[in-house]
């Protein structure tokens, strides 16, 4: 049978539109990564891992500190962020029944579409008008609230995953229930939990928002979690809208370095763990098929 | 001493349920907080802060109309961009494309989502608004300069620059969603379709878009929401001047982006205040979209239990 004229035509139309989306789709993504390369890491050096910003008109100086404060803030939100974000999501899976059950997946819905600036208001209403000045600790608690949501998320759905029958069996031995769910439902889901978690502290380590007016940013290197503190994402902002070459150079390097972190973490999330997942659980799908 | 099963198990519940209440309690207070530190602003200006359009930190006179007319036409045109073009990815991944292009090119747009927004800031900032002003802009002007839209200079910055940043980041939203949806349909009903003869477009027409036109919807919704809450990468590139003008190409600012420019310099209690109040605001809008997004949803997969 012949398919009319008009009908090839808007077939063909269609074919054209699909690929020229998607062509569409992956050049922003490519352009960026060219750029970074470009610029970024032409103006990569030891000098910028290792040192801290030098004064404005002196050429040189790094983000060690900027670096380094990412690293704190982050690692301390997700400190609050993840453990009580593991607890939330066994709850909800469970335990997802009854009212505060709901009420809790409705927070967490909620709390993932949260503006990420909106969040950063809250914790300097909380943290920074009490201690009356920015502080990295204000900031972690900020990033804890962002990853918090998305570790709840990705727990729950996990731990889904998991057949009953393998909570029956345990039960069955005589295990009481938080055993059955600390040593064979939460352990044996190990590793899809760190790639959860991982995905999370990803997000977190990128986002600018939350911490402009908590952490601030500061120029010197500080440990201490009651002082404002520099982070890499809210360095490279500062020195992006800066008039000076050098900052703004200084911000591409930065923008490569911290795209390095957040792809490499995202990558090594998605491979090294969901592989063996995925692989895993092909194997159980297919045992299971010529079982039955 | 050894405590029975049953108990310790009363035990671990109790302190389960605690923990998902302090989170419960955490968003509360995210609330709360925030009506409480828009109240002086809320008492000075009302509601009309939300139909003003001046804002003048000087003189501590406020109005939000601006900005969220700011957001809303860059979400809008934003979505306008995105929106078909996600759909034809999905659909090109999900349908046609061999498994393993498809899951490298699925790949690559879920890396557009891990990108951080700083970074589409710089790029947007340095590359994009350039390309705009030389080539975007005058193309626009030339063929379509009768609209009010494309009408005045550009200077890079603006608008439709913040469009399109926002365009690029919400479509790996969309397109995930939208395979979800494509999906969730049978093989059945495609090939049933293809068997009357039809083509690959009318194949996709009737068998994939029609049933899962819903789904599609909640999908936008969910980009929606993201494209409204964005920040660094639109204030890095949108002006940040709060006008309302019907050209695209002229600066605008969002809810979003006037605060991430003034809060930490705001100095008046009236000044954080307002910025608090416009906080609210857009937490408010997107509450009600995601809570639309999520019943669209949940709708759509109770639809396809039955």
């Amino acid at each position: 049978m012949k398919i009319s004229r008009k009908r090839a035509l808007k077939n063909y139309f269609f074919y054209t539109c699909l690929i020229l989306s998607s062509i569409v789709v992956i050049i922003p993504l490519f352009m960026v990564f060219f750029f970074l390369l470009q610029k970024g890491g032409s103006s990569l050096s030891l000098d910028f891992f290792f040192n801290n910003p030098k004064p404005v008109g002196e050429i040189g100086g790094g983000m060690k500190h900027a670096i380094l404060g990412s690293f704190y803030m982050v690692g301390l939100g997700s400190l609050i962020a993840v453990p009580l974000g593991l607890v939330c999501g066994v709850y909800l899976s469970e335990f997802g029944k009854g009212k505060i059950a709901s009420l809790l997946r409705f927070t967490i819905d909620l709390l993932t579409g949260v503006p990420s600036i909106v969040v950063g208001i809250f914790a300097y209403l909380i943290f920074v008008v009490s201690m009356k000045s920015f502080s990295a600790i204000a900031g972690a608690f900020a990033l804890s609230i962002i990853i918090l949501p998305i570790v709840t998320r990705t727990t729950e759905e996990i731990l889904k995953l998991i057949p009953k029958h393998v909570k029956e069996a345990g039960l069955a031995l005589g295990l009481p229930r938080w055993k059955v769910i600390v040593f064979i439902v939460v352990k044996g889901s190990r590793s899809s939990l760190m790639t959860g978690i991982i995905l999370a502290i990803s997000r977190a380590a990128g986002e600018t928002a939350p911490l402009l007016f908590t952490a601030f940013g500061s120029m010197y290197l500080s440990y201490s979690p009651d002082e404002p503190m520099a982070s890499l994402p809210v360095q490279i902002y500062n020195y992006a809208i800066s008039p000076y070459d050098d900052w703004q150079k200084q911000a591409w390097a930065g923008a490569f370095t911290l795209i390095i972190i957040v792809l490499g973490l995202n990558l090594f999330a998605r491979f090294y763990f969901v592989r063996k997942d995925i692989y895993r659980s092909i194997k159980k799908l297919f045992t299971r098929q010529t079982k039955d | 001493m050894k405590i029975p099963y049953s108990k310790q198990d009363q035990y671990v519940y109790t302190a389960l349920r605690f923990f998902s209440l302090v989170v419960v309690c955490l968003l509360i207070a995210i609330i709360f907080q925030l009506f409480m530190a828009s109240k002086l602003a809320f008492d000075e200006f009302g509601l009309s802060f939300v139909t003003d359009d001046f804002w003048n930190p000087v003189d501590d006179e406020f109005g939000a109309l601006a900005f969220i007319f700011g957001t809303v036409v860059t979400s809008i045109l934003a979505l306008l961009i995105a929106g078909p073009v996600s759909v034809f990815v999905a659909i090109y991944t999900n349908e046609f494309l061999p498994k393993k292009i498809a899951s490298v090119l699925g790949l690559f747009v879920e890396l557009i989502a891990a990108i951080p927004s700083i970074v589409f800031g710089l790029w947007g900032l340095y590359y994009l608004a350039p390309f705009v002003k030389n080539f975007l802009a005058p193309f626009l002007k030339k063929y379509l300069g009768f609209l009010p839209f494309f009408q005045g200079s550009s200077f890079g910055i603006g608008i439709l620059t913040a469009a399109i940043i926002l365009a690029i980041m919400i479509i790996p939203t969309i397109t995930s969603v939208c395979r979800e949806v494509f999906k969730s349909i049978p093989n059945l009903r495609k090939e049933a379709a293809l068997g009357l003869g039809a083509t690959k477009y009318e194949m996709v027409k009737i068998a994939i878009l029609k049933p899962s036109f819903s789904g599609i919807m909640g999908a936008l919704v969910l980009g929606l929401g993201r494209a409204l809450g964005e920040t660094m990468a639109v204030a890095m590139v949108i002006g940040n001047n709060p006008v309302i003008s019907s050209s695209l190409f002229s600066a605008g600012a969002t809810m979003a982006s006037v605060m991430a420019n003034e809060y930490a310099e705001a100095d008046s209690e009236l000044h954080l205040s307002a910025l608090c109040y416009v906080g609210l605001l857009l937490f408010v809008v997107t509450f009600f979209v995601n809570l639309m997004a999520r019943t669209i949803v949940w709708n759509n997969s109770r639809k396809s239990k039955r």
